[in-house]
């Protein structure tokens, strides 16, 4: 038999303790495709790559590349034959300069001045900008994928593989890598593209392989599906359309004025200048690339970074010196990015985790003391209402996927029926199912008459969620637009990331 | 008077049990391990260099045996820390605390006996000195040039990026971790054979402790702990001359002068660096974190 495929997954399957990660999975990946890897997370996706990369051991099955049995034992191996990985997150080391990472990610490097010169080489030959002696640390997002990709061209790949590389990029980056990968599939590798991003898949795949729960459910061509039936097949039933009828914005909640702060830290950014009105019924969506001040911003909503007299007012009411007790007092509600650590204590059972936001709102705190029962009930509540999938309040946080804890943290503000409720980040690492549950109470909110801030990385989501949108790009807040007839170009400019992007059209 | 020829060479003599056991634990700290027991090494080093040469009679001998030894003692920490995966600041001390006690258990039949002597390499100074000197190009030369070093640096800056790339951040790890024990061995034997030319309990004195000072101090560079180890060295030194010339100073204020001259200027130093993350390297980033990686 003849195998035209680069590489062809037989019956792979790999557990781990208590979950099956992967189960009987086959699929083969044509030379000159872009073939997609669908799937919710936790769909094992991640896993079936890391075998590929041989980070990870199968238990059952063959892959075969180019018709020779594949079995890496470690990513040299599966290097050496011919498979490069750029990394979610991405696998570069911040003290070192670009020519030095490129070099750790290479099997017999040459000498350093002959590497430096390569790398100019390959940059130039695919449009990718890049400096050989900057260092990572002062990279953007963009940059630094850029660093992955020509460490991994450097090497010829026959199977090159992209995990989730988009979610950090704006639209522009996202189009240049795009262009670089339509390119060297041209040349005939083999382009196997992780993401949950739907509609990126359709305009650029040939194939997608679909996965759920571990096991492959389909393989189809994605440009002859709309996204609403891959994402059926993502989750295995119909999503349910967001509902984002019944909201009329009324009187002003909260109003910003001329926000400046120093930046907290050696890496954080300043504020310069913000200024933002949200009415009632109303949802703001904020968006950036990450770094931009997203943190900051939410920080200083929150309280947890006091601002300048006069710089944030909830209903006519100044709150800028008072902490975040205060303000939850006030009515001005928020929850942070990082879910463990910040929104929540990781080791904290939920109902003592509801303590720490809902104490007053809620009456869950007397005189001093903590009704256990009352916080008990709000945390059943809160689990009860957002569907979190728990053993009960008793469970420590930690203990809780991402997307179940997301939906606790929110629920734990949502209940409190704030004023104003502001989110960073609502959704990320986030499966579909969670996802849409999220967004759909913020909008749930907005229509009781609150007004919600959505300060989000990902797009998609500040365009279904939003009436109006503005873009954080240096500490700065650019003038609010509204959300509807806004495309996503006109959206990338105004997050003005274009880093170099003049150079790569050229 | 002072000659300052001879009080520099005796500064080199002064700086060189510090300068094998910062170098080594640069080596180790650039890996991403914090090892906190460097004293525990050097004593260790220490009592076995100078128990080697006693019954070889041969110093080089004693300093191969110390090597070995500091390497050995070593290795229970790297596999508490990298394999059984033990807070790396806790198992350091009690390296520390195990190396003492440990020598001076074993060093009680080597008290009051006398090293043999050492025949002086060029200049009249120490073979081991001149080794120590030539460590300092050799180790920044290995970190910044070769592929080794690479790989050793890119494991301490972000070992999940270099177990994901392929290399073995444990096998890195361990074989750095008995670098800097047979380094700080080297460094603990020269006290014994070369300068006091016996063994005394506790002689190191806290020279590890400065040791470790130095290597955060130099911002993880070579000629940055060469720095620092001269700076003790000199102030040492300076002191004992002093004392020798019987100025007006209680004695136990110019004893503690080095660590104090020592500390003083590299908190200064710490303080221009503590804001120069972005543009400059200074901790690797991976320091002192534990590495388990799921297969």
């Amino acid at each position: 038999m003849t195998d035209a495929a680069v590489f062809r997954a037989r019956g792979i399957g790999k557990s781990y303790p208590g979950v099956r990660a992967n189960d009987d999975v086959s699929f083969a990946v044509e030379p000159g495709e872009i073939h997609a890897l669908l799937g919710e997370n936790g769909a094992g996706k991640s896993t079936l790559v890391k075998m590929i990369y041989g980070l990870v051991r199968p238990d059952q099955g063959q892959m075969l590349l180019n018709g020779q049995p594949h079995q890496p034992a470690d990513p040299r191996a599966a290097r050496a034959a011919g498979v490069a990985m750029v990394f979610q997150h991405f696998s570069l080391f911040d003290a070192l300069t670009v020519a030095e990472n490129i070099a750790l990610g290479m099997e017999n490097p040459p000498p350093r001045r002959a590497l430096s010169v390569r790398i100019a080489q390959v940059s130039q030959d695919f449009g990718l900008p890049l400096n050989p002696a900057r260092r990572v640390a002062t990279l953007s997002a963009g940059e630094r994928q850029r660093v992955e990709i020509i460490r991994c061209l450097l090497q010829n790949p026959r199977l090159l593989i992209m995990d989730e590389p988009t979610s950090v990029l704006t639209p522009q980056e996202a189009d240049l890598l795009f262009a670089t990968l339509r390119k060297l599939a041209d040349g005939g590798t083999a382009i196997l593209y992780i993401s949950h991003k739907l509609e990126e898949i359709r305009t650029h795949c040939d194939r997608a392989t679909i996965l759920r729960g571990g096991v492959v459910v389909d393989s189809c061509d994605p440009r002859d599906h709309s996204a609403r039936t891959l994402a059926a097949m993502m989750v295995g039933g119909e999503m349910r359309p967001i509902d984002r009828s019944g909201r009329q914005s009324g009187e002003v909640l909260l109003q910003v004025r001329a926000l400046s702060q120093a930046a907290p830290a050696a890496e954080g950014t300043a504020l310069k200048g913000i200024a933002l009105t949200l009415r009632a019924g109303e949802i703001l969506g904020i968006g950036g690339v990450a770094g931009n001040g997203q943190d900051e911003l939410l920080a200083a909503l929150s309280g947890e970074i006091r601002s300048a007299a006069g710089t944030i007012l909830l209903e006519g009411a100044d709150l800028s010196r008072q902490g975040p007790e205060a303000r939850r007092s006030a009515g001005l509600l928020a929850a942070p990015e990082d879910r463990l650590g910040h929104a929540a204590v990781p080791d904290f059972s939920l109902t003592d985790n509801t303590l720490l936001t809902a104490g007053a709102r809620k009456g869950l705190v007397r005189r001093g003391l903590i009704d256990r029962p009352a916080a008990r009930a709000y945390a059943e509540a809160v689990i009860r209402a957002f569907d979190v999938r728990t053993p009960g309040p008793g469970t420590a946080a930690k203990a809780l996927s991402g997307g179940n804890l997301q939906k606790f943290v929110i629920g734990r503000e949502v209940m409190q029926a704030p004023r104003v409720l502001v989110v960073n980040q609502p959704t990320w690492g986030v499966d579909a199912g969670a996802a849409a549950a999220v967004r759909q109470s913020l909008l749930d909110l907005a229509r009781s008459g609150a007004g919600v801030i959505v300060i989000s990385q990902d797009l998609d989501e500040l365009l279904e969620l939003s009436d109006r949108f503005c873009a954080l790009n240096e500490g700065r807040l650019s003038d609010p637009r509204p959300t509807e007839g806004l495309t996503l170009d006109q959206i990338g400019l105004m997050l003005g990331g274009a880093h170099g992007m003049e150079v790569a059209h050229l | 008077m002072i000659d300052p020829v001879a009080l520099f060479l005796l500064l080199l003599s002064a700086s060189t049990p510090i300068l094998f056991a910062a170098l080594g634990e640069l080596v180790v700290e650039r890996a991403g391990v914090l090892n906190l027991g460097v004293e525990g090494m050097m004593i260790t080093g220490a009592l076995a260099g100078f128990a080697a040469a006693y019954h070889t009679g041969n110093p080089f001998l004693g300093f191969a045996g110390a090597a070995l030894a500091g390497a050995l003692i070593a290795l229970p920490f790297a596999v508490l820390t990298q394999f059984l995966l033990s807070n790396q600041v806790a198992s350091g001390l009690a390296l520390t605390l195990f190396g003492l006690g440990l020598a001076a258990l074993f060093g009680k039949p080597m008290e009051g006996v006398k090293a043999p002597a050492m025949s002086p390499g060029p200049l009249g100074l120490n073979w081991i000195v001149w080794l120590g000197l030539l460590m300092v190009p050799a180790i920044w030369w290995f970190l910044n040039r070769s592929r080794a070093g690479l790989i050793l640096r890119g494991v301490g800056e972000n070992h999940d990026a270099a177990h994901a790339l392929g290399y073995d951040v444990r096998r890195v790890r361990i074989a750095a971790i008995a670098f800097g024990g047979a380094m700080a061995g080297i460094g603990g034997a020269f006290i014994s054979i070369s300068t006091v030319l016996q063994w005394t309990e506790g002689m190191t004195a806290g020279a590890g402790w400065i040791a470790l000072a130095i290597v955060v101090f130099s911002n993880w560079t070579a000629p940055g702990v060469l720095a620092g180890a001269w700076l003790f060295g000199g102030v040492t030194v300076l002191q004992l001359r002093l004392q020798a010339a019987g100025v007006r100073v209680p004695v136990q204020l110019l004893s503690m002068a080095p660590y104090l001259a020592t500390i003083i200027v590299l908190v200064a130093i710490s303080a221009r660096q503590k804001f120069s993350r972005r543009a400059g390297g200074t901790a690797p980033g991976s320091l002192g974190q534990d590495f388990h990686a799921l297969r």
